[in-house]
């Protein structure tokens, strides 16, 4: 901008920038680090729209048929009931599609009058109201009669009454479609009267707490836009608007509130209580008006956390109340709300403890209180994984409590569960399967049956899906047998396709559950669905060829004379049938095929391959992957020969599945690979290698490496003799194409060459300098790594290379290796130092170059490096070092790593102490033991358990490889010193020595035995507890060696010890007894046991009956003679002598 | 069973005892485990062909009739159950 130029503006604003971010600074005000996570956590919020189906369920009380006719009356709420109510549900679906269409239309033609309000107009909603009205068979008492008319009918009546009418008070607030009856909670006890009223005609009523109030399954999410849409009162209306400019106006004459006033609190309409509306402060709360989430409840105490949502369910404890005014009934409500509570929100303690009370106190409460509180709970929008599994629990153990005072709920239960049936999360889907068999056990089979009845032709394709499962899981806790009268009449219904579908679903779900228990009812369980394959609905035929794939798949390799009603039309139908229903049936031939006898099946394949050649071709990839699974399985039978694969299969497989698309999607590719390795299995190695050799050298990386794996899985398998020369050449060269060019460093690659060199063996030497040339290129590349993979391959290769005899190359591998110690990164120096072991192992110490005494010292600075690889590959190395070569090395260098193996006794991984603990062995043994074992027993004084621990292992190590009497001694006298935890790591010590060196402990129990009186006599129980421990190992060492009398001696000193309670003493303690038993003998014992079998105190009773139970197992045979002679307690008519055994000759 | 150890590997043991035959408890009348003692020795002696020849010498029998006597006496070795007291 020249300066001559007039200027635009007068006023500079702060740049847009600035600005935008002061707005994302106030924003960042209300910003929830937590929201993001805490929603990840919901259940509900990760899941798919399929899965969040199960807020929209209706669930009933399933009334309790056995107690109706027990009782002679009709229980509310049966099978008739249920049935009649899923009926309407379907009617009442199908009329809003009606009426949806017929908009549709309209609005098609021209003739939708394009107003704002989107009610149909009223002549239709009289008639799909009689419709309905019709269907239920009852006398309609119509909405719009009563004192309360819906908006429907108020926008008919008052259309001109000015903006503050009804409709438009409507309109202003978005409004949620809400079913009709979902609305409306029924007065429970008005049906006793009015048994042909169906609840939803019925004026609102407040809730009675009666044990049978239906649940509605939404009523968080009513609950959720209750909060946000409800209206505002004058108190909030004064805070938002400024208080001049503004006046109430008065309402047109003749405007009558339409459903409540609008100052009241709205009434709550959620189905599992109703908030008294004196709890202010709880319907603030449930509202969202309380911004403080409370912390101490009373009565229940501090919890681990609170949400916003936990208001709504137990508001009615969050605040004091006097306990006196309530009923009996309400202080049982209250307390179950608090334990669910502590359940739920407490923390480890607390809810272990409530969940104890609710169990212990389930039937008192009664099922309809319980459930009542649970249930809700369930269906909470933003419940979280821990929340749901803690609930689960609860239902679980309620119900074992319950048994079959669960019946009326087993509809709610039911719809709550189901859900987990389908859940993504496996232990989800185990604790739901889990509930639905406690349940039908509980409830018995035609409870379970007429519950969930109606349900199975129900319109919405979820509700029978879950249902099935639920059916499945019912007929695998009660039997199947049970089960299959239902099953056949359920496919054959002829009344809907839906009731079918569902049939033969839950036939392929008890299949995919219950694996090969199906077989002793196959044959039934096959002839049940059998005539689905020609049902006139497709849906219903693909469902069966399903089934019967998943029967097929669980009865393998058994069963195929079950499947003979069903191989005809299943053939047949490969031939009508295209697309979806084809792949369904190509499953179910392909799951068929394996059972079936070998001469026959060759038939079968060959009418079954062509379709799947014309279908190789197919664009859709689900039928790919059926195809590609039925060609592995036709060659995986015993009936198809070689020949026919070469010449009708492989030609066709290789154009449409070789091909580089085929390697980009993930589940293509490993189906592919699958598929090819197993028809290798039938053709042979050199067909199928030789048909893709040449792809190593494409140039599309992913497809390099799918063809690198199939060749290494077929080579794996199969081995490389089928490989003649020419191919040779051309796959190692491809090979080594492959394993230079990839970009990607990963496994395949790495995993191909060491698998086709290791297969070639000694057919490789010719191309082994150009191999190892590339690995000692690579080993100097830049990237890290290339050159951990170029050190992994020497690691793969070293075996190879010493079996061509080709010497040189190791030694200048292991050479630039061995300068390659300075590595930084720990994987790659991990790799490396592997490698240089792998190259020691095979060219053993004396030839290793560089020499052992080189390689060592450069190791122990590497010891240090806290990398678990590099630990693991540095303790193994040096561990071999030891084991093989340790002369190579002087004392000292050796001592020095001993020290530093003490740390390396810390490592996490078990393989790396195990290692160390080795090592010790191995030095101790070139070395001598005494300053091994002088480092060792010093360790035992450091604080860290584990090391300790770790050492008293190496100290019986040691002990074992030069010999007990070498440290037994050293022990012994360690055992002087007066700290507790260098006597136990003795103790300890000892157990394991004695452990390792078993029958050579006779040389040495009388050394030990004074040691061990003091240690079975100290009050510390730790003490007892190991020197029992000792005692085991020792007696079970000397048994038949002739040391009898010591152990008697320890016999009686650890005897007293059978009181304890605490659990390892006396566990080591009976172990102790029980190896004395071997020792000793059983009659010995059986002389102690005597003493207190029938000694009047009950504890002392039973210690001495499972002492003598123990002695009776392990040696009943042996006791006979030592059996006290009871022949004076003989009274009346019962004789006590052992007469055989006192006759003699 | 002291109700500390309820929770620990020992009542496992305990229920593992108690799927045996002949195994006892701390409620076991004198009646019901000498019972037990007798069918234990019946059937050793069935068992151990020497001690069933030894007695069959003894009883100047045949081995199989002494076999088949043990046999049918361990049905009520001891006679029948005494009666209950309460």
């Amino acid at each position: 901008m020249s300066s001559d130029e007039p200027r635009l503006i007068d006023s500079f604003t702060a740049p847009k920038e600035v600005l935008q971010e002061f707005a994302e600074l106030a924003e960042e005000e209300d910003f929830d680090p937590f929201a993001e996570t805490a929603s990840k956590r919901q259940i509900a919020a990760r899941q798919s729209d399929y899965h969040n189906r199960r807020f929209g369920r209706q669930a009933n009380e399933s009334g309790d048929a056995f107690k109706a006719t027990e009782e002679g009356q009709d229980v509310e709420g049966g099978y008739k009931e249920a049935m009649r109510l899923q009926m309407l549900e379907k009617e009442e679906q199908r009329v809003r599609r009606a009426i949806e269409d017929k908009e549709k239309q309209e609005r098609e033609e021209g003739k939708d009058k394009m107003d704002l309000d989107r009610t149909p107009p009223r002549e239709e909603l009289m008639e799909a109201a009689q419709e309905l009205a019709q269907a239920s068979g009852t006398k309609r008492k119509r909405r719009w009669d009563v004192s309360e008319p819906t908006d429907e009918n108020a926008d008919v009546k008052m259309d001109d009454q000015g903006e503050w009418s009804e409709k438009a008070l409507e309109g202003a607030a978005p409004k949620k479609r809400r079913s009709r009856w979902d609305a409306t909670p029924a007065d429970v006890t008005n049906v006793g009267e009015t048994p042909k009223r169906s609840r939803w005609d019925q004026a609102p009523a407040p809730q009675p707490e009666a044990p049978l109030a239906p649940i509605m399954m939404n009523t968080p999410g009513i609950h959720a836009d209750d909060k946000h849409n409800r209206y505002l009162t004058d108190e909030e209306l004064n805070a938002i608007l400024p208080s001049q400019g503004y006046q109430i106006v008065t309402p047109p004459p003749g405007y009558a509130p339409l459903v409540r006033p609008p100052t009241l609190p709205p009434p709550v309409t959620e189905g599992f209580h109703i908030q008294e509306s004196s709890d202010a402060a709880a319907v603030a709360a449930a509202a969202g008006l309380a911004p403080e989430l409370p912390t101490e409840i009373p009565g229940v105490g501090s919890l681990a956390f609170f949400k916003a949502e936990d208001a709504q369910y137990f508001a009615k404890i969050l605040k004091e109340e006097d306990e006196t005014e309530l009923s009996v009934d309400e202080m049982k409500e209250r307390k179950i709300m608090r334990l669910l509570l502590k359940i739920k929100n407490g923390t480890p303690p607390v809810r272990k403890t409530a969940l104890r009370q609710i169990t212990d106190k389930a039937r008192e409460f009664g099922a309809g209180p319980l459930f009542d509180k649970i249930l809700p709970l369930l269906m909470e929008r933003t419940l979280e994984d821990q929340e749901r599994h803690l609930l689960v629990k609860v239902i679980d153990r309620v119900l074992y409590k319950l048994d079959d005072l669960v019946r009326p709920y087993v509809h709610k239960i039911l719809v709550v569960i189901e859900p987990l049936l389908i859940d993504e999360d496996y232990y989800a889907r185990v604790e739901g399967r889990e509930i639905i068999s406690n349940l039908s056990k509980a409830a018995g089979l035609a409870h379970m049956i007429s519950t969930m009845r109606p349900d199975i032709d129900h319109a919405d394709e979820y509700v029978r899906n879950t249902t099935a499962r639920a059916f499945s899981v019912v007929a695998s806790a009660l039997g199947i047998p049970s089960l299959l009268p239902f099953l056949k009449a359920v496919c054959r219904s002829k009344k809907s396709w839906q009731a079918r579908h569902t049939g033969i679903r839950i036939v392929q779900q008890i299949a995919i559950m219950m694996g090969c228990a199906v077989l002793p009812h196959l044959r039934n369980l096959v002839d049940c669905i059998a005539h689905g394959l020609q049902d006139e609905q497709q849906k219903v035929r693909t469902m069966t060829a399903l089934a019967l794939a998943a029967l097929a798949e669980a009865s393998a390799p058994y069963g195929i004379e079950s499947f003979d009603n069903v191989l005809k039309p299943l053939w047949v139908g490969i031939r009508l049938h295209r697309g979806k229903s084809l792949a369904a049936f190509l499953k179910a031939i392909g799951f068929i095929l394996p059972l079936m006898d070998p001469e026959y099946v060759s038939y079968y394949i060959k009418e079954v391959t062509i379709i799947l050649i014309r279908e190789f071709q197919t664009s859709d990839e689900e039928m790919k992957k059926i195809v590609l699974k039925v060609v592995q399985q036709c060659a995986a039978t015993e009936g198809v020969t070689p020949q026919y694969i070469k010449q009708d299969i492989l030609p066709d497989f290789f154009k449409s599945f070789w091909v580089r698309r085929m390697a980009l999607d993930r589940r293509n590719y490993r189906q592919v690979v699958e598929t090819t390795v197993e028809l290798a299995q039938k053709s042979g190695v050199a067909e199928i290698v030789g048909r893709i050799v040449n792809d190593l050298k494409d140039e599309a990386e992913p497809y390099r490496k799918m063809v690198m794996e199939t060749i290494t899985k077929v080579i794996a398998s199969l081995g490389a003799s089928d490989i003649d020369e020419r191919l040779e050449v051309r796959l190692v060269d491809g090979i080594i194409y492959a394993f230079q060019e990839q970009t990607t460093e990963d496994q395949v690659m790495l995993d191909g060459f060491g698998t086709v060199v290791n297969a070639l063996g000694i057919r490789v030497k010719p191309y082994l300098t150009q191999i190892v040339s590339t690995i000692l290129w690579r080993l100097n590349n830049k990237s890290a790594k290339v050159r951990q993979q170029a050190a992994d391959l020497t690691t793969r290769l070293a075996v190879v290379i010493k079996q061509c005899g080709e010497d040189q190359l190791l030694s200048k591998l292991g050479l630039v290796l061995f300068e390659q110690l300075g590595e930084e990164y720990p994987d790659t120096l991990g790799s490396i130092i592997a490698a240089e072991g792998a190259i020691a192992n095979v060219v053993g110490m004396t030839q290793m170059n560089p020499p052992v005494k080189d390689l060592l010292p450069r190791m122990t600075p590497i010891l240090r490096n806290r990398h678990e690889k590099v630990q693991e590959a540095t303790i193994n190395l040096i561990g071999r070092i030891a084991d093989r070569g340790a002369e190579f090395v002087p004392a000292r260098e050796w001592m020095r790593i001993c020290f530093e193996l003490l740390d390396l006794l810390k490592a996490h991984k078990k393989g790396i102490r195990r290692a160390a603990v080795n090592s010790f062995g191995y030095i101790a043994k070139s070395l001598g033991p005494q300053d091994v074992l002088q480092v060792l027993l010093t360790n035992l004084r450091v604080q860290e358990r584990q090391s300790r621990v770790c050492s008293t292992v190496a100290i019986a190590i040691v002990a074992e490889t030069c010999g007990p009497f070498t440290c037994i001694p050293a022990i012994l006298n360690e055992y002087r010193t007066a700290e507790l935890n260098v006597r136990t790591g003795c103790l300890k010590a000892l157990t394991f020595v004695f452990e390792y060196v078993g029958p050579q402990s006779a040389y040495y129990a009388d050394s030990v035995v004074t040691m061990l009186e003091d240690a079975l006599t100290d009050r510390d129980l730790v003490h007892r507890q190991t020197a029992s421990v000792i005692v085991k190992h020792l007696a079970l060492g000397v048994a038949g060696l002739g040391c009898e009398d010591s152990m008697m001696h320890l016999m009686n000193l650890v005897w007293p010890n059978c009181f304890e309670t605490s659990p390892h003493v006396i566990g080591a303690v009976m172990e102790a007894v029980e190896a004395m038993r071997v020792t000793l003998g059983p009659g010995v014992l059986l002389s102690y046991v005597l003493q207190g079998l029938f000694h009047p105190a009950r504890k002392v009773r039973e210690v001495y009956w499972r002492v003598y139970n123990s002695l009776y197992l392990g040696a009943s045979d042996a006791l006979v003679p030592f059996y006290p002679d009871l022949g004076e307690l003989s009274e009346g008519q019962n004789v006590y002598d052992r007469h055989p055994l006192q006759m003699f000759i | 069973m002291s109700s500390e150890l309820r929770y620990t590997a020992n009542t496992q043991l305990e229920h593992l005892h108690a799927r045996y035959t002949g195994t006892g408890h701390a409620d076991l009348t004198k009646y019901e485990w000498l019972t037990h003692q007798h069918r234990d020795t019946l059937s050793s002696i069935v068992g151990h062909p020497t001690l069933t020849s030894y007695l069959a010498i003894a009883d100047g029998e045949a081995i199989g009739r002494v076999k088949f006597e043990m046999c049918e006496r361990m049905l009520q070795p001891c006679g029948p159950p005494p009666a209950k007291d309460d």
